[in-house]
């Protein structure tokens, strides 16, 4: 049933109930430009992911790692191949229904946090719950839940620039989970953070994982921060070169 | 619920940007104020024009001899003039009129003692205060002998008073007008400039038949004044009189009038019409200064989508649609050009309040401009606001998020 993976994934899964496949990526190809300055981001992958899986994709700079999380992510459609997200055809959605997909299912961490400048952090949280037209009051709410879950709630009122990086971090958490999405997508989440910091994030990612049982997919380079992951995909030049639980890492 | 929301995400992003908010607002500011101070001031011109002339009295007809504003003089000239008995004859025929003054004028030196000033010389007779208005500060109006016999007395208006004999009290004395010397039997109430800028208070009166006899050395009038009782139609008096006057002066059923009758009104109509297009002539100029405000806005807000482009991708990552990031955006200007727009309504007021004072006019508020000009400013801030929102609402929002 997993189609892409190596045996021995199956008896360190079996420790959990059988999940069923939250995305399906068939044959897909992703190519950039036109022409002679076409360039071959992904080359006929398939992967498939299941439901509260915890998966870092990792791979150097230009494997297409990251524009494999951006097709994940339905921010960009394959060039050619299917994308089943929970069931969708996301290849032939249009830009307006992958912005409503994103809104309802995704959660979204960015490496350089992207919060909003001058807005304070339960603002900033409440965010992707606007968009979802939840009523103020209880928008607020959730989103203190959410700030009370990365342990925030103290810092409700205050604005990016009054925390540090790791606490901008956890901020932009709470704005992922806030919406109870179905799938986490972490583009190095802990790139801009020390060693300690990026520690507390990944214990956090873990913990949101195990306990709230959301799929967290996460782009990362350093193996340290890929070891929390239960699966790791290596990329190379547009290809999985390396798909791991991850006891069965070198 | 949607837009509010717009409503509340603009204005913070307006005050997280205060200074820049202001200045890009300015110019939506100063068009508003510009075009509310135009027009009030405007108005507050032609409600002036209209109660001056009303003041020289809009009951008032004007008959003189020749065609009147048409065309240079040239039938004026050959016209022949009135005479007393025509100013008799309108009283005596026409129903409705207060009163009826012929006069004659001409231009002398005035002298007294060492002073001496020019201006010009009316006779008429006591009627001429009448359908003026004119009250008398001082001393008595012509007597019936005075008119009848030609006598040399005279009113002086307030200028020539002062000119001549400064605070003294002229009445009694005497004064030479040309060669003849005339004795000052009273002086009339300060009146004014005319709307025309002409000193109203520069005149003195002589009996009409003094002026004829002794100045002019013939029986003309130059002009009969008459003034309408109030309820009475001036149209149809102007009927009467040019029906009267065609036929004491003989003109056949194909002739073209040798005189004419003109009504007040119509001259109110005249520089009413005037101001107006003068009024909608500068408003249209500064119109045009919101229209570079309205570009303002538009650069601004470029400014600010390409700066808050990493903004923009993270709202389209969590899932905003492209239609509420063009709404986000196109309401942020509307609110700004609107907010533009009433500090500009505020200082255009305040300017034609103090504006209207400088110049004398009174300051007519209008409600329906100030309306008007809300309204196109919020549509400056669609117009101007659509293009920069369009190009944030369709960024890519891989390219966004990337963006540095």
């Amino acid at each position: 049933m997993l189609l892409t993976q190596s045996p021995p994934t199956e008896e360190k899964r079996s420790q959990r109930p059988e999940r069923s496949a939250l995305i399906e990526f068939g044959g897909v190809t992703k190519v950039y430009g036109r022409g002679q300055a076409a360039m071959q981001a992904l080359d006929h992958i398939d992967l498939r992911i299941g439901q509260g899986e915890f998966v870092a994709m990792m791979g150097p700079s230009g494997s297409g790692k990251s524009t494999c999380l951006n097709l994940l992510g339905c921010l960009d459609t394959p060039t050619r191949g299917t994308y089943r997200f929970d069931g969708v055809a996301v290849e032939r959605l249009s830009r307006n229904q992958r912005a409503m997909l994103r809104r309802h299912y995704l959660g979204f961490v960015f490496q350089g946090f992207n919060l909003l400048s001058r807005t304070s952090a339960l603002e900033n949280v409440e965010l992707p719950l606007i968009y979802r037209k939840i009523h103020a009051k209880v928008r607020r709410h959730r989103a203190m839940e959410a700030l009370v879950a990365v342990g925030l709630e103290k810092w409700a009122h205050h604005t990016p620039a009054e925390l540090s990086g790791g606490q901008q971090q956890r901020v932009a958490i709470a704005r992922a989970i806030a919406g109870h999405p179905k799938i986490l997508l972490a583009d190095e989440p802990t790139g801009n953070l020390d060693s300690v910091r990026s520690k507390e994030i990944m214990e956090m990612l873990l913990s949101f994982n195990r306990q709230e049982g959301i799929t967290i997919v996460m782009v990362t380079h350093e193996a340290e921060m890929a070891a929390y992951a239960d699966r790791r995909i290596l990329f190379q030049d547009g290809n999985i070169t390396q798909d791991d639980p991850n006891g069965a890492a070198q | 619920m949607m837009l509010w929301e717009a409503f509340l995400l603009a204005q913070r992003a307006i005050r997280r940007n205060a200074l820049r908010s202001f200045l890009t607002i300015l110019g939506i500011v100063i068009g508003v104020a510009a075009v509310i101070a135009m027009v009030t001031l405007g108005s507050g011109a032609t409600a002036k024009v209209t109660s001056d002339i009303s003041q020289l009295g809009s009951n008032l007809l004007h008959v003189r001899p020749g065609q009147g504003m048409r065309g240079p003089g040239g039938a004026r000239t050959s016209a022949k003039a009135f005479e007393v008995a025509d100013a008799k004859a309108i009283e005596n025929n026409i129903a409705g009129l207060t009163a009826v003054a012929p006069t004659a004028s001409a231009a002398q030196q005035a002298i007294h003692g060492g002073a001496n000033w020019s201006t010009s010389i009316t006779g008429t007779t006591n009627a001429f205060l009448t359908v003026q208005g004119w009250q008398l500060a001082e001393g008595r109006t012509f007597s019936d002998g005075d008119l009848k016999a030609g006598r040399a007395v005279c009113l002086l208006g307030r200028t020539v008073q002062t000119e001549l004999f400064g605070s003294v009290s002229p009445v009694g004395q005497a004064l030479r007008l040309g060669k003849i010397s005339f004795k000052v039997i009273g002086t009339l109430e300060e009146k004014g400039q005319s709307s025309f800028g002409q000193d109203q208070d520069d005149i003195v009166i002589v009996p009409l038949r003094t002026l004829q006899r002794r100045m002019a050395g013939n029986a003309d009038v130059a002009a009969i004044i008459v003034a309408v009782r109030d309820g009475i139609s001036t149209e149809e008096v102007k009927t009467g009189i040019e029906h009267l006057m065609r036929e004491r002066r003989g003109i056949g059923a194909d002739q073209n009038d040798d005189f004419h009758v003109r009504d007040m009104k119509e001259l109110i109509d005249t520089l009413t019409g005037t101001t107006t297009v003068l009024t909608a002539l500068l408003s249209a100029v500064a119109g045009v200064s919101l229209l570079v405000g309205g570009i303002g806005i538009m650069n601004i807000m470029m400014v600010s989508v390409t700066e808050r482009t990493r903004e923009i991708g993270t709202r389209l990552a969590i899932g905003a649609l492209e239609r509420e990031v063009l709404t986000q955006f196109l309401v942020e200007s509307v609110v700004l050009a609107a907010f533009g727009g009433v500090i500009g309504i505020a200082l255009g007021l305040i300017a034609s309040g103090i504006g209207s004072q400088l110049i004398g006019v009174p300051f007519i508020f209008k409600p329906g401009i100030v309306a008007g000009a809300f309204l196109f400013s919020g549509m400056v801030g669609v117009g101007f606001g659509y293009f920069p929102a369009r190009k944030a609402a369709r960024l890519d929002p891989i390219e966004a998020l990337r963006y540095e």
